[in-house]
């Protein structure tokens, strides 16, 4: 048997302002599991990873992170949220330096990994879109976390850029299998990546459907223009669209 | 070649108005025959200041100083305040009035307590610059301060960052544009806070700055003279601002992404 390394049951979040942001959320994910969260806007989406991270804590309900400690776990934010007096990689340097750990190989392993060895020098300014995210992304992997999350890190970028970061995501996925919860409002985003979508539903959010994603990996680029790709993005979205009514 | 390109349409137009405008004033000074004592020509005013250049630039120098002494002091001073402000709301909220209060306050009203208590001298004269060039500091510097990104401040949270940390890698980092913002108002303020330092404080008959020799000049009728004076005020302020100014781009280089 697989072990769980989130466990949520009967999750409930209310904010002090009265606005009930999930109701009764369940789920469990695995170790290692790529799941991807899709849902209205506004549902509680990043309420739930806020709670995942220790960030927030839930009104009620049981949450269980595995070993719930912060520095195994990693956040990748919309925005890439560099710190722009930092070059890119002082940038990936900066947790390691915040937790007092040594830098120097992860950090070079690190940018190899996301290909920005040449950019190490720039600043954030200096960047593309798509870059700033890489480094963001680097940032977070140079901790080697178990648990990454990720709260509609591409929803900035354009739709080259942003397939294009999928496939680097996926690739960086399975070179080290940390278990990933990817938020995000492109349907076709989350099969492509995921082993499953959860669907949910309009505020106050709760889990609507489990859908598994069968394809192996490694994943092309090819795949999203298969049929069985397309029917299953399509069902989702049916599933969305409902939920948005609801 | 751009560097041209932008000198002639920045600083070209500018300068054709200033000259067109002296122009005007000669000819209009000259036409209606305005006494020279209520306004001067720039010709009078160019020989005023061509007759007394060392004693102007000595001023200057010496008004210079008192600013430059009370603009540093003041970004100092009100960026140690900024911090306690942005370490405690509570601080902040019972101090913050008081700043306000300082940055209301007629500063011409209360120089003459103010010397009264520091004494002539450089000291008064900067300790007037001081108090009138530092509320833009603190309060520009506690925005910077207080006003971070809280997506950056949840990823600080997520390793486990102490306050040091949070404080010294994001919140000070974080706010020099702010604090740049804050200096280069109160570096323009602190050289009028010098001149008007001066019209109290004085520096005594031998050593004078711009501010006592504008009331010097003022109280003899000699108005070409005080005309070159207010120049050189205006050009000392003009110098500072700038300087702060280039220098906070230079700075500021690595947000902007100009090349380093
Ligand atoms: N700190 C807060 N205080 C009060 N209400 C909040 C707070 N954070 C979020 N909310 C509210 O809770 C609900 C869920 O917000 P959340 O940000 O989790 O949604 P989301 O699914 O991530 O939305 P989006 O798709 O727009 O990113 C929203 O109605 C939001 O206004
Ligand atoms: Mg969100």
């Amino acid at each position: 048997m697989e072990s769980q390394l989130v466990v949520a049951a009967g999750l409930n979040k209310y904010f002090p302002s009265g606005v009930q942001a999930l109701h009764d959320l369940n789920l469990e994910i695995s170790r290692g599991q790529f799941v991807s969260i899709v849902g209205p806007s506004g549902c509680g989406k990043s309420t739930f990873l806020r709670l995942v991270a220790g960030l927030d804590q839930p009104t009620s309900g049981e949450l269980r992170v595995e070993g719930h400690d912060p520095l195994g776990l990693a956040f990748v934010f919309q925005d890439a949220t560099l710190l722009p007096w930092r070059s890119v990689a002082h940038n990936i340097t900066l947790p390691l330096e915040l937790r007092h750990e040594d830098a120097d190989e992860r950090v070079t392993q690190t940018l190899e990994l996301v290909g920005l060895t040449d950019f190490a020098d720039a600043y954030p300014a200096q960047l593309s879109g798509g870059m700033r995210m890489r480094v963001s992304i680097a940032r977070a992997l140079v901790t080697r976390p178990q648990i990454l999350l990720l709260d509609e890190p591409f929803g900035a970028l354009d739709e080259i850029t942003r397939q294009r970061l999928n496939e680097e995501l996926l690739r960086l996925w399975q070179e080290d299998h940390w278990t990933s919860l990817f938020v995000t409002h492109n349907v076709s985003e989350a099969v492509f990546l995921s082993q499953r979508v959860l669907v949910m539903s309009a505020r106050p959010g709760r889990i609507l459907a489990d859908i598994p994603i069968p394809f192996p990996y490694p994943r092309s680029a090819y795949l999203r223009s298969a049929p069985e790709f397309i029917r299953i993005a399509n069902g989702i979205s049916r599933q969305l669209a409902h939920a948005d009514e609801l | 070649m751009k560097r041209l390109r932008s000198l002639t349409t920045n600083v070209l137009p500018p300068l054709l108005f200033f000259a067109l405008v002296l122009c005007a004033w000669q000819a209009a000074v000259s036409l209606f025959g305005i006494e020279p004592f209520l306004l001067p020509g720039p010709l009078l005013v160019a020989q005023a200041i061509a007759d007394n250049l060392p004693r102007l630039l000595s001023a200057t120098l010496l008004t210079a100083s008192g600013a430059l002494l009370g603009f540093v002091l003041s970004f100092a001073f009100g960026f140690l305040v900024a911090l306690l402000f942005s370490q405690s709301r509570l601080i902040e909220r019972s101090l913050y009035p008081y700043a306000i209060f300082l940055q209301t306050m007629p500063i011409v009203a209360i120089a003459p307590l103010i010397i009264l208590w520091i004494g002539y001298g450089l000291q008064g004269v900067v300790a007037v610059s001081f108090i009138i060039a530092l509320f833009p500091v603190i309060a520009n510097t506690t925005d910077g301060l207080t006003r971070v990104d809280p997506h950056i401040l949840d990823f600080f949270a997520l390793n486990k960052a102490n306050r040091w940390q949070v404080l010294f890698k994001l919140r000070v980092p974080g706010a020099v544009p702010q604090m740049l913002v804050g200096a280069r108002i109160s570096s323009g303020l602190s050289v009028i806070g010098a001149i008007v330092g001066e019209f109290f404080a004085g520096y005594g008959t031998e050593d004078f700055g711009l501010g006592y020799l504008i009331i010097l000049t003022n109280g003899q009728a000699k108005t070409d003279y005080l005309f070159a004076c207010i120049l050189f005020c205006t050009l000392l302020g003009l110098g500072l601002f700038t300087t702060v100014g280039s220098l906070s781009n230079f700075l500021l280089r690595r947000w902007t992404g100009a090349p380093e």
